[in-house]
Order: structure tokens, then sequence, then C-alpha cells
């Protein structure tokens, strides 16, 4: 199989073999990513001083793309309802902050999220296959999948096999991509690579082809339980994967960066990467996410600075 | 009393206490005191009691070795600006408490003031001459090798790793800072026994250290029985080198002997410290690293 | 969601990316404008008026005379500065002489040292205000004056600080000798960062100095004096001369003067070479560049694209060693032209002070001048010019980031040095052929290879002519790396352990 060149990627994205011969050709024939230049390249686009409407413009956008999330053993339904309350309604204090754009939980709190949320725009996204880990058959994964989309969640967040994938086993991570896609039905389907697992930026670009070319409708760095987690470089390589994989297979996929992202600097950062990486046809909700909990209030906090002029406190905000 | 008036740091005012310090260990960038709960008198050249010290037992060293060896990646892994920044730093803090130093000196050698200051000015000027080599190693010590074949081939100095430095007996700052320097500017990490009759000086340059940007971990600094701790670091399995200077000549053998069981390099010297150093310390804590790679179309 | 459901990868057309020449610019959902972000003048003062710098002290021109100095992107007056003739350059260099005789060469090399710690540490301190400064007298972005101008300045300082006291472990023998004073004109480009390269290694070595900063910007010079006071520097060990071509060539034709360094174009350096030849005089240039920027089709192609941009677009252009061909693989010259098209349209022109601008203005109307003439002559050698849309502000001197595709090197605009926002680009098939295309100049300053092989990279950098190579990287400097150029790029190298032997006799 001739090695495609440099730049768009030349096959066509719809007849992958799924021998793990033919993937590797393919994945391994993606460009190389210089680590040096893209830790560069991102450190670079952190220095965009971001100001007065276009920070207030940044604020609210982040906070409309926020998954607020929470994913611990000690989850009742009475801290998801709290959180899709917060979800809702992020500030009290008018003008309101828009809605978060989803909540994130376990399958098993699906159900009372979705009564929590109903009635506004907040989807509900639910992790599924035995995340974080990705540990276990197929078939139990699957099982997850179906539990969730049952429960009415509109988008899974599943994990891919990092040990299938670090072991070159890329037709298995592929066939189970295509068929969580399937079991997904009408929810969308956020891939997440774990990114941190992955370690190298080649990985990191890899996973991301291997997902979008299985159908996935978003890719994702993390699953928040490991650090390294969400990364500026690691960010830039899925951006402008994305971007490329747009150009190739004329399909758009979005991009959710999720764990560490704690401050509002921080999301302005990654905006500032969407916005001159992706490009700005990525500043919506429908393709751009940030997982978080913590972050909210920081951005509720900033949101007040901008349009008071004074430093707000923990106090005047919501924990949840 | 005059002469314990001589060993506390701040000033005297008639009809005003000074505040005495407490002397203890450092290790991992903290100011314990030693686990046993030990410490020892300290005298000045006169006899005088200036101050009890901790007494480190080997418990400590163990603990100042892993402190040591967990610094070591970020230290040796950190620019050789970075670290020559960093020293400099050190040198600015230590020229500011000169005076602090000079009192010091003085009443832990027996010297008179003037002697004293020299003895810290020298110091302070070893170090800067140390801090400026951090980015100059490399291009002395290492080197592109022409082998005979299409390949590409260089040398380069590394940091050997964790260094156990038997601090000079009677050079109590100056000598100290010439054993010490030229071991962490390269990116090793250090664990010093102080000298143990004059190791107040080498505690006033550990609160320099703590205050400046050295990471914590990088020198560790123990007061008490060079006798009994010298073995525990020559045998210590997780220890890279060790410097022998302050040990007398008859006791080196039977360390280096223990130091034998891991192959530490080993290093002591019996320089006059008032002379120029030469680079011999700089590189003998160096492990020196050759790389080949084909060179073809 | 836009990106749409179902099966796997269905039926979805796949575009060609091939045989255009626009870039289909991505359809904005929405635009997000960065607000305006000015870094505040308000840090710097600036005098009306400035003296030359000799022996220690501000003092006007013998002969009265001033100039001013504009900023770039505004074209307003910014200061007035003396303009040094024939007598000025006599009291320096007679001052660096008894500076040198008196003071400098009999002070140990610990104590020299420490007053060059003084001026690095100073340069830390007033960062900011050089930063400031520096735009505003060059008219580069505030973002690379405060991010790599400023900071290397200081490192140099440093890193030379540390020699001088170890001259004798340099590899110059057991007991070098410093040369004596040294006339070190240095060109408008990175004024701060060209006077740190000349003076940083001279008075570490033990020489005195006196330099000529450029004509048009001769401010961050005169801060450097004043940080040279503020360090206690004797008087006499640095001095500097504002005025023009006329000026520095009276300091390099000096009798006095003991060792030359120049930086600028090469053609004043074979003047420069001329006029010395024969006076015993040491001579170190640093000249011109058209430097190739090699891109093979296994490139890590997102970073190399972004190499391309810096190595040309960085300082707009006017850097001697800028990347200013890209000798791209046959196999992938569209793909990458594409891609580099599209990041040129991220390129944000404007105002150097605020901290988003990209490319800032052009130094003087002189340059602006020179680089419309050039890139006409591309057009009218035949090249296909494009720039991505960009707004030129009224006032100043600006010129849009410029891609000429379809180049041959027998084009002007890819044997000439254009010293501005231009890149030709040309193909190659073989790395053969590439080294010889990047060989094919009289120049030899530097190049860039783009490649994930790596004995590829060794083979083509053993095969460069060319004095500084960077791989899968571009426009990197650090004062402990050698600096200088192969054949009329000029001889000597300025940076690391070698950038001493400029100044040192063994």
């Amino acid at each position: 199989m001739a090695r495609p060149a440099a730049g768009p990627v030349e096959f066509d994205v719809t007849d992958i073999a799924t021998s793990d011969a033919a993937l590797r050709q393919v994945l391994h024939g993606l460009p190389g990513v210089d680590q040096v230049g893209a830790a560069e390249r991102a450190a670079a686009l952190a220095t965009r001083s971001i100001k007065k409407d276009a920070k207030l413009r940044a604020l609210d956008m982040a906070i409309s793309m926020v998954d607020l999330t929470t994913l611990e053993g000690a989850d009742t339904p009475g801290k998801v309802r709290a959180m899709c309350a917060k979800a809702r309604q992020p500030d009290v204090e008018p003008p309101p902050a828009p809605p978060a754009a989803a909540v994130c939980v376990y399958p098993d709190l699906v159900a009372v999220a979705r009564d929590a949320v109903a009635g506004s725009s907040v989807k509900v996204a639910a992790v599924a296959t035995a995340f974080p880990s990705g540990r276990a058959s197929l078939a139990v994964k699957l099982a997850d999948v179906e539990d969730a989309v049952r429960a009415g969640a509109d988008e899974i967040d599943m994990v891919i096999d990092r040990g299938a994938f670090l072991a070159g086993r890329y037709g298995q991570v592929y066939a189970e991509l295509a068929a969580v896609r399937d079991a997904c039905g009408n929810a969308h389907l956020k891939v997440i690579l774990e990114t941190g697992e992955l370690v190298t930026l080649d990985n990191v670009a890899r996973a991301s082809w291997l997902a979008m070319m299985a159908g996935a409708d978003f890719i994702k760095t993390s699953t928040g339980k490991v650090t390294p987690a969400a990364t500026l470089p690691v960010a830039l390589v899925m951006l402008g994967a994305v971007r490329d994989f747009e150009q190739a297979a004329g399909r758009r996929v979005g991009v959710k960066v999720a764990g560490g992202i704690r401050t509002a600097k921080d999301a302005i950062r990654y905006l500032v990467l969407v916005n001159e990486t992706a490009g700005p046809a990525w500043l919506t909700p429908d393709l751009f996410r940030i997982g978080a909990s913590t972050l909210l209030n920081d951005l509720l906090m900033q949101r007040s600075k901008q349009r008071t002029g004074r430093y707000a406190g923990a106090d005047y905000f919501t924990i949840d | 009393m005059p002469k314990a008036a001589a060993a506390d740091s701040g000033p005297a005012e008639p009809g005003r206490l000074a505040v005495r310090k407490t002397h203890k260990l450092f290790i991992g960038g903290a100011f314990p005191r030693s686990e046993s709960g030990r410490s020892y008198p300290v005298r000045g050249g006169d006899g005088a009691l200036l101050a009890f010290a901790a007494k480190a037992s080997r418990k400590d060293l163990r603990d100042s070795v892993v402190a040591a060896r967990g610094a070591f990646a970020g230290w040796s892994g950190a620019t050789a600006y970075n670290r020559g920044q960093v020293l400099y730093r050190v040198a600015e803090l230590m020229e500011g408490r000169a005076a602090q130093f000079a009192a010091e000196v003085a009443a832990a050698e027996g010297v008179r003031r003037g002697l004293a200051a020299a003895s810290v000015a020298a110091a302070i000027d070893r170090w800067v001459w140390y801090a400026g080599w951090s980015d100059k190693v490399a291009q002395v010590a290492g080197a592109a090798n022409p082998v005979a074949g299409p390949y590409f081939n260089f040398s380069v100095p590394e940091p050997t790793g964790v260094v156990a430095i038997l601090a000079p007996a009677g050079s109590s700052l100056l000598g100290l800072v010439s054993v010490l320097a030229p071991v962490i500017v390269t990116g090793n990490t250090a664990v010093v026994v102080a000298s143990e009759d004059r190791p107040l000086p080498a505690v006033a340059l550990a609160e320099v250290l703590a205050t400046s940007d050295v990471p914590g971990g990088v020198v560790n600094l123990l007061t008490g029985s060079q006798a009994e701790l010298a073995p525990v670091a020559a045998a210590h399995m997780d220890v890279n080198a060790i410097d022998l200077t302050g040990v007398p000549s008859a006791g080196r053998a039977e360390l280096e002997r223990a130091a034998a069981a891991n192959l530490k390099r080993v290093l002591a010297g019996d320089e006059a410290w008032d002379e120029s150093p030469g680079t011999g310390r700089l590189m003998s804590a160096l492990e020196i690293k050759t790389v080949w790679h084909p060179v073809g179309i | 969601m836009a990106s749409g459901k179902g099966k796997s990868g269905t039926g979805l057309a796949r575009q060609s990316g091939r045989g255009r020449s626009e870039p289909e610019l991505p359809q904005a959902a929405v635009s997000w404008e960065y607000a305006p972000a000015p870094e505040s003048r308000d840090v710097v003062s600036i005098a009306p008026e400035y003296g030359l710098f000799v022996d220690g002290e501000f003092r006007p021109a013998a002969s009265g005379k001033t100039f001013a100095t504009v900023d770039p992107a505004s074209e307003e007056r910014l200061s007035l500065v003396a303009d040094a003739a024939a007598a000025d350059v006599d009291a320096a260099v007679a001052a660096a002489r008894t500076a040198f005789d008196r003071v400098w060469r009999p002070m140990p090399g610990s104590e020299r040292a420490k007053y060059l710690f003084r001026v690095a540490r100073l340069l830390q301190e007033r960062s900011r205000e050089f930063a400031v400064l520096e735009s505003l007298d060059n008219g580069k972005p505030i973002r690379e004056s405060r991010d790599v101008d400023i900071p290397l300045a200081a490192a140099h300082f440093f890193y030379y600080a540390g020699w001088a006291d170890k001259l004798e472990h340099a590899g110059f023998g057991p007991a070098p000798r410093p040369l004596g004073v040294a006339g070190q004109v240095i060109p408008w480009n990175f004024p701060l960062l060209m006077a740190a390269w000349k003076l940083a290694p001279a008075l570490a070595a033990g020489n005195t100095c006196v330099l000529k900063p450029a004509e048009t910007t001769p401010l961050t010079a005169l801060l450097l004096a004043e940080v040279c006071q503020q360090a206690g520097l004797p008087p006499g060990v640095v001095n500097v001369l504002t005025g023009d071509g006329r000026t520095g060539a009276a300091l390099i034709g000096h009798p006095g003067v003991d060792k030359i360094a120049f930086t600028g174009s090469t053609e004043v350096g074979r003047q420069i070479a001329a006029s010395a030849a024969g006076t015993g005089k040491k001579v170190t240039l640093e000249l011109g560049g058209k430097a190739a920027n090699i891109v093979f089709d296994d490139a890590p192609v997102e970073q190399a694209v972004e190499g391309i941009v810096s190595g040309i677009f960085f300082n707009q252009g006017h850097v001697c060693c800028a990347g200013s061909r890209l000798l791209v693989q046959e196999s992938v010259a569209d793909a990458v032209v594409d891609r580099l098209r599209r990041r040129l349209t991220m390129l944000r022109l404007g105002d150097p002070l605020d901290k988003n601008t990209d490319i800032g203005a052009i130094n003087s109307r002189q340059q602006l001048d020179k680089i419309t003439e050039l890139s006409a002559a591309g057009e009218a050698e035949g090249a296909q010019r494009w720039s991505p849309p960009c707004r030129l502000p009224d006032k100043g001197y600006w010129f849009a980031p410029t891609l000429f595709t379809g180049v041959s090197q027998s084009h002007r605009i890819a044997r000439e040095e254009i010293f501005g926002p231009v890149l030709s680009v040309l193909t190659f098939r073989t790395p053969a052929e590439a080294v010889a295309k990047a060989n094919n100049t009289p120049y030899g300053l530097s190049a860039g290879i783009w490649t994930e092989k790596g004995s590829r990279i060794l083979w083509m950098a053993q095969r460069m002519r060319a004095g500084v190579v960077w791989a899968n990287t571009y426009n990197r400097f650090d004062p402990a790396s050698p600096f200088g150029g192969y054949q009329e790029s000029g001889y000597g190298r300025e940076g690391g352990r070698h950038g001493l032997a400029a100044y040192l006799s063994a």
C-alpha cells in the first residue's frame, strides 16, 4: 500500500480494512509530530492576550461548552440533581450566564440526570465501556453502552482500549469503536483516547484518526482519572487532526478536552487553540467541549470581574 | 558574656538579649531536627560554647539520600542556563549575608574578623566562578568524535547522580563551597556532612540555599560526627560518588573499600582552598555518554 | 451537532486538495475577534534628546548635530540623537584605549565577570522597558521583543560573564590576551540583541568597546549605556556613538581600533574587509543570507509549516538567517503550500505594541521600498504572488506577508536577499538536488532541514554550506551556540566558546 503524502490524507476513509497491518500502514503513514515544535506552537498561542469584550465573549463561550461532570464512586441521585440544577443555571446574578452544554454521569444515574435537566438545552452524556479503564470484554462494554442509551443518554463518552492500541492491535480498537458507534443509535459518540496513557503525540494523532475513521462524533482527551490529562500540545494535535479529517473526509468531528482544566485562563487558552488551529467554525458547543467540575465557578468569577471590575470571592457562587 | 555574644548572629545591643538560633539539619528543602533527637556542643576556637548543632544519625543520612535521589531528575533535567541562574542567585544571597557569614567564620575558626571577611568574599567569588561553568562544561568536556565510518558520533558529559561529600574539617565556608559548588553545578545532587568541629557556617549556607531558588533535595546538609556518618555514606548503595576530602588520609582506605561495593566514584582532595581551583572537581562527578547515529539519505 | 451520525464513515465525499491556487477558508460559524491588547508605553520614558555615551557620560556630538529617530509603525518622532563625526570617534577610541590600558585589561577576570553579571541582571530587571522601547524604535511585535530579543540579550551577558574568569580553560592557550579596543557596528534588525552579541564576548575577553548602533534604531543601545552606568562599569570601557554610515566608516577606519566587528549587508562587509586589508586589524563579519528551508516528504508537516512561517515571517523577515527560500520536495509541494496559505491567514499584522500582533512594521521607508521593488521584480519574472487578506494601517511602513510560487533559482527573488516578509517557493526531487540548490548561492549563513529521518538530517547537515543548520526547527538562538556564516555571509562566529576567538589572541 503506497505511503500517503504529507498533508491531507490521500485515501478513501470509508474503505479501511480492519486488519492490524493495513491500519498500521495508514496510521503510521500519517505525518509525524515533532513534540518540541508542537509544544512551542502551543506555548506561543498561550501568549495571546484576550481582553475586554473578547474576554467576556470567551467566558460565555466556555461556559456554554462545559460538560459539567461528576464521576465518583460516591455519586448519589442527590448529588447529580444538584449538579444538573447548576448546569441549567450556573449563575443567579443577572445577566444570566448561558447554561452548560451537558452533564456527564455514570450510566446508572442517567435517568436521574434526564429528569433533572428536562425542559432545558442541557444534554445528558454518560461515560460507558467500562470507564475509565476500558478493561472488560466487548460484550460487557456494549451492554454498558446499551444501558446508558436506554436510560436516555444523548451522548456517550466511551474509552478506547489503550492496552490494545499500545500493543498494536489497531483492528481490535477499530472494531470496538465501530460496534459502540452502532450501539449508540442516535446518541452522539465521544471517544476518549486517554492521551496521558498514549504518551507520544504521534500516538495521539494516530488514535485520533482511528477514532474518526471509525465514526466518532467527538474525540476526547482524557477520563480525568489519569495524569497528565488534557494539555495544550495534545489539544493542538487533536485540533489539527479534526481539521485535516474534514479536508480528507468532508465530515466535522468535535474535540473535547477534559481533566486538569481548572481556571478560566486555561479554558481561554484552549479556545485560542481552537480558533487558530481547527478554525472559528469549531467555536460552538456542537464541536468543542470542556469536561470540568471546578472550572465552572472560576469562569463565573472571571465573568463577574469583567462585568463589575471587582475581584469576586467563592462565597458569591454556588458550590453546586 | 562577651564570648557567647560573639556566636549570636543578631546584633547585640546594650540591655537587649539576643534571640539565639537553633541549628537543625537541612533535608529535602526543610529544616528537621535529627530523628535521633541528638545534638552536640559546638565550640569556638577559644573553647567557648557557640551553640548546639543537630547530631545526624544514619537514618537522617538515609533520608537525605532519598531526598537527593528524588531531586536528581528535576535538577539534572533543568537547562544549564537555569542551573547557572539558580547558583548565581545563591551568590547574591550570600553577598547579602556576608557580615553574618564573616561573624560565623570568625567564631568557628577562631580568626580575626578581617581574615574571616576575606575568606567569605573568596567563597562568594568561588561560587560565582562555578555558577558560570554551568553552560560551558559541555563545550569543554564534550566533543564530536571523528570516527572512521558514516556516523555522527558525539560525547557529552552528564552528572553522575547523588554525591556524598565529607566537607573539609578546617575551612568552614570556603572549603565547603569549594567541594559543593562543582558537584551541583553540573546537575548532581548532594548529601553533605559538614565539618564536625566547625559546622555553623554550613548551617548558614543551608539557610541561603533554602531561600534561593535551589529545589529541595538538591543539597542536603547534615551536621554531626563524620566518623559515624562517613561509613554509612560510603556503604550506601544508592550513592553514586563520594568525596572523602574531610576524612583524614589515614581513614580513607577503609571508606574506599566500602565504596567499592557499588563502584562509587571516589574523590578526595587536599588542595589549598585559597588557590585557584582548576577543573578537576568540576569534571570528577561526571559521566561521559557517547552517541552514534548513521549519516545517510 | 454538525458532525452527523449513523454508521461509521458512510457516504462522505473526499475533497481534493490538488490544483487549487486559493485556499478555501473555513466557513466561520462564529468569528471571535481578540480585542486590542496594547502593552503600555508608560513603562519607558524616552528623553526628547540623547547625547553620545563616551567615557562614562552622555555628551553632545562635538558638532552639536543631531538627527531624529522615528517609530516605523506611526512615523512619529521618538527622539533626537547625536550625530557623531570624526572628532567624536577620536574621543571615544581614546577613552576606550585609556580604559583598556589602565583599568580593564589589568582587572582580574573575576571582577570583570561580576560587572557583566550586573549588566545581565539589570537587563532582566528593566526588561519590560527595553522590550517596549525596542518595539517602538524598531517596529517589531512586543511579543518578540519581550519573549526573544530582551531575554536573549540578558542571557548573552550571563553566558559571557561566566567566561571572563575562565579564559585559560577556553581552548585558546594557557594565557589568551585581549586585542585592545574593538570598533563594533551593528544593524537595525535586532538592535539590543546585536549590541549584546558584540559587547558581551568582547568585554569578557578583556577588550574595551566603541559601539555604533544603526541609524534607525539607536534607543535601546543608549538605554544599555545607562545600564552600564548603573552597573558601575568603569568609564571608557563601553562607549556608544550614534550616527549613520559615515560614523560607522570613521570608527572602522580609525587607526586606534584593534578589532573590527560588523553585522550588516554583504555589500558593506566587502568594503570593510577591503579597507582593513594590510592594517593588521582583526575583522569579523556577519553578513547577509538567502537560506534554504528544506522540507522533505516525510517532514512533520504541521511543525514544518510553523518552521517555514517562523523562518521568514519572524521579525518581519528582517533576519540575516531567514529561511527565505522554501525548498519543498515536489511530491508534497502542493499539500505543503496549501497548508502554508491557510496558516498565513492566521497571521495578525498591526500595532507592534499589541500583544497579539504577529507581524510588525517594516523598519524604514528605505527598506520598504527595497522589498516592494524586489517583489515587483518577482512578479515580472513570472512567479505567482499571493498574500493573505491583510489590512495595512494608513501610517507607518507596512508590507503584507507574501508568498511566491513557481520560483526558479534564476529569479532575482531566489538570489537576492530581500530582508522582508517575502518567501520564495522552489521544489526539488532528491536529497542531492536539495543540497545542490540550497548551496547554489554565494551566501552561506543558515539552512533548515525538515524530515523525520535522523540519518538524513545528519547527511544533509554535513553537506550544507552554511554556518548554522536547523533541523526540525528554525530561528533558534542561544548564547552557548555559535552563529556565523560561510563565504559571503561573512567570517567569524558569535556565541559559544568559539565566539571568544574573535576577541582573543592566543
